[in-house]
């Protein structure tokens, strides 16, 4: 089971610092959410832990070592990326684009093994996409589409996938639908890091929540420890009430006004 | 669930898989053009039936002693050589677009084929006597060039999300086209009138007055470019999906870039060396192709690359046959095609 951590990680936009001395652990075999307001550096914190973003100070580490110096196709067989809101492109199929998860698995004379076949129809009947492999992509809903994608990253095999808000754009039961996915995915294996926005999905599914603030790590534990009205206050300036939610008994967030 | 729409190959640790559409494709194509240069041959001053041109191809000899001549050696090389400059300019066109993940990319919509031919200008104006093997180099560097100054100022963002735009990069193209143009006018004002005649000679995109010699300066780099081409169609398809989703598959973003875009700069700067600036069809070809088999580069390399030979195989012919005697060049031809289809990209971008 692999482990990714962050030791010391500084990340910055050209010279903008974004993400200062961050030290962090991320729990194999769980889901975590990366939580935090509107330029707080999740998504930035997240491109850094998949290598899209080389660090200023600091490492990321996967199994002790620097993911910078393992070779970049190796590292692709540990750990899957799924950037916010990808585009595909015009008329490709899922059939296609699911096959190009296999690239790290793949070189000039090896472009198409029993492996990669397998490792397509399993990524497929995963999403439940076997039905629509071989329609084109840009027909699809959005659920179906982002599902598509993430069948295109289990098709890469890793121990660990990487999403940035895999949630945007999509209404309320696609979003289910994808996390949902996310948790089925999680039971048979895989390690989840993820950029969330809705609090309550975070708090909902994921094992471990890590709240930051300026480039900051400000709360980091299971979803009682991070969403408390005093977390939300500091996190996001916004006064709240925190319920345990009638059913799941997970806390459920009501906001009532920004913090005066 | 439907049936495969891939042929796969299989063989110890050898395999690989393309679209079933391909291999038809590929021959129809090649077909096509196969046709066109048997009339390309046979019509002219001098006519010849289509049958008398295969005999003579194959090498039979037949009563009248001028086919072999008429044939072979001044009509033959001048449609093979267009049948090349096509397929580079085609495969050219679809490794830029995938590259920049940019539809209205082309080698001759970026400058890249005008750096092209203002270096070569440039060597056979003012180095008159340089050996004939600059003339390619000369004009890959020029090329080079202006990849360099797109990747500056249109493609510091990124191609991916947020990144520059596509349009972007064809504003800057036309703005490095324009200048070089007035450069290479500036060189044809300003140079020794002899060397400047031959200068103009191909700067009007013909494959006018070409033999074997031109054939056999064009095929070797052909021959290395097209196979790395497709060697490289896994690392377009990755380069196809952005670059945060092929670096997180573990594409090596800047060798893997700058690899390609070296190789589609070569393959264009290779056909101005012999034809002069033929414009639209590297923006064109991979459209076409695309229609035909999709959008993933194994098939979509070759399948521009056939095309584009098609298309300028068919341009000469027409160009040459339309008005006799007057003999108008390919390029101009095609931008006949090319300027209406370009403007409908447009138009079709504006309304996504």
């Amino acid at each position: 089971m692999s482990v990714l951590q962050a030791e010391k990680l500084s990340l910055s936009y050209d010279t903008t610092p974004i993400i200062h001395s961050l030290d962090l652990e991320t729990p194999s075999g769980q889901i975590t959410a990366l939580i935090g307001p509107n330029g707080c550096g999740k998504s930035t914190l997240l491109r850094g832990l998949a290598r899209l973003l080389k660090p200023k100070v600091g490492s990321v580490l996967l199994n002790g070592l620097a993911i910078q110096t393992i070779p970049t196709k190796q590292l692709a067989k540990e750990l899957g990326i799924l950037p916010q809101s990808p585009v595909a492109p015009e008329g490709i199929t899922v059939r296609e684009l699911v096959a190009q998860g296999r690239y790290p698995h793949q070189d000039w004379f090896q472009q198409w093994s029993h492996a990669d076949e397998e490792a397509l129809q399993k990524a497929l009947t995963l999403t439940t996409l076997t039905h629509l492999t071989d329609r084109a992509v840009d027909t699809l809903s959005g659920g179906q589409r982002q599902r598509a994608w993430i069948a295109m990253a289990l098709a890469q095999e890793t121990d660990i996938l990487l999403l940035d808000e895999p949630t945007t754009y999509l209404d309320l039961a696609h979003q289910l639908e994808v996390l949902e996915l996310l948790v089925k995915l999680n039971q048979e294996g895989k390690t989840i890091i993820m950029v969330l926005h809705d609090l309550n999905h975070a708090a909902h599914y994921a094992d471990h929540l890590v709240a930051l603030a300026d480039g900051r790590i400000s709360a980091q534990g299971t979803s009682h420890e991070v969403i408390t009205e005093e977390i939300i206050r500091d996190v996001f300036g916004v006064e709240s009430q925190v319920i345990p939610h009638p059913i799941t008994g997970k806390p459920l967030c009501l906001p009532l006004r920004r913090k005066q | 669930m439907s049936a495969s729409p891939w042929i796969v190959v299989r063989a110890n640790k050898f395999s690989i898989r393309m679209d079933r559409r391909i291999p038809f494709v590929l021959g129809g194509l090649l077909l096509a053009a196969f046709l066109v240069l048997i009339l390309h041959v046979g019509i002219g001053e001098y006519n010849i039936a289509p049958l008398d041109v295969v005999n003579t191809l194959l090498g039979r000899e037949l009563g009248d002693k001028n086919y072999h001549f008429v044939v072979m050696e001044l009509r033959l090389p001048r449609a093979i050589l267009a049948w090349l400059v096509g397929a580079a300019l085609g495969a050219s066109g679809a490794i830029i677009q995938g590259l920049t993940r940019n539809p209205l990319a082309s080698p001759d919509l970026t400058g890249v084929t005008a750096g092209a031919s203002a270096a070569a200008v440039t060597l056979i104006i003012f180095l008159p006597h340089a050996p004939d093997y600059w003339l390619p180099i000369t004009a890959f560097g020029g090329g080079v060039f202006v990849a360099l100054m797109l990747y500056l100022f249109a493609w510091r963002g990124g191609t991916s999300a947020g990144g520059d735009s596509p349009i972007r990069l064809i504003l800057v193209g036309i703005g490095l086209s324009a200048a070089l143009g007035a450069f290479t006018s500036f060189a044809l004002t300003f140079g020794d009138l002899w060397h400047v005649q031959s200068a103009i000679m191909w700067l009007a995109g013909t494959v006018y007055a070409t033999g074997w010699n031109d054939v056999s300066a064009l095929l070797p780099w052909l021959i290395v470019c097209l196979p790395l081409a497709l060697y490289g169609a896994r690392d377009l398809n990755a380069l196809n999906l952005g670059e945060d989703v092929a670096q997180g598959l573990g594409l090596r973003l800047i060798l893997k870039r700058a690899f390609l875009l070296l190789l589609s700069v070569a393959l264009a700067a290779i056909t101005v060396t012999v034809a002069g600036i033929i414009g639209f069809v590297g923006l064109i070809a991979p459209h076409l192709a695309r229609r035909l088999v999709g959008s993933m580069h194994e098939g979509l390399v070759p399948t521009a690359a056939f095309a584009g030979g098609f298309l300028v195989i068919l341009a000469d012919f027409v160009g040459r046959t339309i008005s006799p005697p007057t003999e108008i060049p390919a390029g101009i031809v095609i931008a006949i095609i090319g300027v209406p289809f370009f403007l409908y990209l447009l138009w079709k971008r504006e309304k996504a």
